[in-house]
């Protein structure tokens, strides 16, 4: 394209209002990405949830325990494939700023009923033979550091050990990894029976259950058979599937679904008719200009593409800068929240869409100049001046 | 020097129209360029001398009659096919030079040739002999804000002959120069026509400027009045 040189020119002309554009652009992508990323990051979990598992709570408030009587029942009833269980630990390495998500687990039911959860037969031998040694994920166990036969002391910062203090003496069995890139690894696993037996509150207490079905479909047959079993007990259950679980507890942190779009929505449209504006403008400038290109012979197509181009390139430009801007930022910030929110990652699903709509604010800011550029009679143009 | 036409306009008028108003400004125009020839036309604010050029030079079509160049009709060609002709066979030179201000000298005098199949080192070669031609080698990579008016006219020159064109319309070439960088311009012009045989159209109202076309032809309201052999 021998013409890519007079549009490089033209986009250049004007060092300050092309710093200004692409800055405005520059700042839209970079919210884009930043917040695409983050809620990415926030609905992974949401993603990531099998549709056949079903998770068990307690009904006045999910924190509240379980009685460990309920696995078996819940085992008995029709259509339940699997049943297994988790308690919060509540745990942190070190220092309580440090926190380690623990959980309390049957091992063996729980491997099966989480399969995206990958762990070396060895290692997962080595967990299940050793009450007193932890499974860590794989994002975990890098932010600290830790390798397999490290120990490592974990705090509790709700339960005792029995022996005195809130720190439990872990060795690390094994490391798992993600089936997915998106699988959250970032938390740690240990025996239930262990923690059972060494906390000093006592009382055969589950945190919750996890359930598989038969068959997704039916998920709400079996949810209230388990809910309408335990009713009327000391502890009514609420079962609901995990991927609404995951989103009751995401939108628990505000609807950041409507958030986002608003922000990224009044990003985008004062940005459109900022640029858009000033390409209008840039264009009216040129009207001498055009009409001499015109008059050389430079057909009417060729300006209207190199208008078309130029306001890509501006927007090509602007963008790739806030893309990269928000990569950077992630990787900053995924060190320090790898705990709250892994899977903070700019993926190719939303690189793929910041690009698309590069491509659209190019065009749209750059169609209604380069239809006026199209459309400008050389001869009225050198009579207005 | 061949004697034959290049331009014949036969029966041509050109009216104007907007909104309910037409104006008229030619009805009944005939002329004939001869290849070769230096051609001033003169004549009053609003006698149609642009509105003339502007039919030459394919920028517009008229109402009604016949325009051929080389034996080639122009006035029924589509506005892609005219755009076409004039780059392959007019240089244009404007009043008010007319250069990109983005670009430097050189890369305005190539903007003919990004219509050519020309490579890249093709286009500078044949730019540092337009550049040459108008005598500013040694301003090739000046801005046309760095040049003085005389300088960027010349820059317009090499640009209007740098794609090697029949025929060179120029529309008050000297209008904005003072004398003597006027008399430059138009030695030029002159050069280019008896040295390199380019047929030149220009439109001026100083009849100094006049005086260094081989003819000059007078137009009042549309018509042409004093009576030259060029004349039908
Ligand atoms: N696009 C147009 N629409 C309507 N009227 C026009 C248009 N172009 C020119 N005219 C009219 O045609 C007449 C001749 O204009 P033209 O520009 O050819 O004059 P001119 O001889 O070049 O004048 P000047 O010496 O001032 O440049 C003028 O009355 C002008 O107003
Ligand atoms: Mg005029």
């Amino acid at each position: 394209m021998k013409d890519l040189y007079l549009v490089y020119k033209n986009l250049t002309r004007k060092k300050m209002r092309l710093f200004l554009t692409t800055f405005a652009i520059f700042i839209a992508f970079l919210i884009f990405g930043a917040i695409m990323t983050l809620r990415g990051a926030l609905n992974s979990g949401v993603e990531m949830s099998a549709d056949n598992r079903l998770v068990v709570v307690h009904k006045t408030n999910f924190t509240n325990p379980l009685p460990y009587s309920y696995v078996n029942k819940t085992q008995a009833i029709e259509g339940v494939k699997q049943v297994t269980h988790a308690n919060w630990f509540g745990g942190y390495y070190q220092e309580p700023a440090n926190q380690v998500v623990t959980f309390a687990v049957d091992p063996e039911s729980y491997l099966e009923v989480y399969p995206e959860l990958v762990v070396e037969p060895t290692q997962r031998n080595a967990w299940l033979n050793n009450q007193a040694s932890v499974l860590v994920g794989e994002r975990i166990a890098l932010a600290n550091g830790w390798k397999v036969g490290d120990s490592i002391p974990l705090s509790s910062n709700i339960f005792s050990h029995k022996d005195g203090g809130q720190t439990w003496d872990f060795v690390i069995a094994g490391i798992f990894s993600g089936a997915e890139e998106k699988t959250d690894t970032s938390y740690v696993l240990f025996h239930y029976k262990y923690f059972n037996e060494t906390q000093s509150w006592g009382g055969d207490n589950i945190g919750w259950l996890i359930i598989t079905t038969l068959d997704p479909s039916m998920n709400e047959s079996v949810a209230k058979a388990i809910d309408s079993n335990f009713a009327n007990s000391n502890a009514e259950t609420d079962t609901s599937t995990e991927q609404a679980f995951n989103k009751a507890f995401i939108e628990q942190i505000g609807n950041i679904g409507l958030i986002i779009f608003g922000v990224v929505f009044m990003a985008f449209f004062t940005i459109l008719i900022v640029v858009g504006n000033t390409m209008v403008l840039a264009i009216r400038e040129r009207t001498a200009e055009i009409a001499v290109l015109k008059t050389l012979g430079f057909e009417s197509m060729r300006i209207f593409k190199m208008v078309l181009i130029e306001s890509c390139l501006l927007a090509f430009l602007g963008g790739l800068l806030g893309l990269g801007a928000a990569y950077l930022l992630i990787q900053v910030a995924s060190e320090y929240l790898a705990r709250f929110l892994p899977n903070l990652v700019l993926d190719q699903s939303i690189l793929l869409q910041a690009l698309g709509y590069m491509l659209l604010l190019g065009l749209v800011t750059g169609i209604a100049p380069a239809i006026s550029a199209l459309r400008l009679n050389i001869i009225t143009a050198f009579n207005r001046g | 020097m061949s004697s034959q036409n290049l331009f014949e306009l036969s029966q041509v008028a050109k009216r104007f129209t907007k909104g309910k108003e037409t104006i008229s400004i030619f009805h009944d125009l005939n002329m004939q360029i001869k290849e070769g020839d230096f051609l001033a036309i003169m004549g009053p604010s609003g006698s149609g001398k642009t509105t003339l050029l502007n039919l030459l030079g394919g920028v517009d079509q008229p109402t009604e009659g016949q325009i051929t160049f080389d034996g080639q009709r122009i006035d029924n060609l589509s506005e892609g096919q005219l755009a076409k002709w004039r780059a392959n066979n007019i240089g244009f030179i404007f009043q008010f030079y007319n250069l990109m201000p983005m670009l430097n000298a050189a890369r305005n005098v190539e903007l003919p040739l990004l219509l050519t199949n020309m490579s890249r080192s093709e286009r500078k070669q044949q730019v540092k002999v337009a550049l040459e031609l108008v005598g500013l080698s040694d301003r090739a990579s000046h801005m046309p804000s760095e040049m003085s008016g005389g300088q960027q006219q010349r820059v317009a020159i090499a640009r209007a002959v740098v794609s090697d064109p029949k025929f060179l319309l120029c529309d008050e070439p000297t209008g904005d120069l003072d004398r003597q960088t006027a008399d430059e311009i138009l030695q030029t012009l002159q050069l280019l026509n008896e040295k390199f045989g380019k047929t030149i159209v220009m439109v001026t109202h100083d009849p100094s400027a006049a005086k260094f076309a081989k003819h000059t032809v007078h137009l009042n309201k549309g018509e042409f009045v004093k009576a030259e052999e060029l004349l039908v």
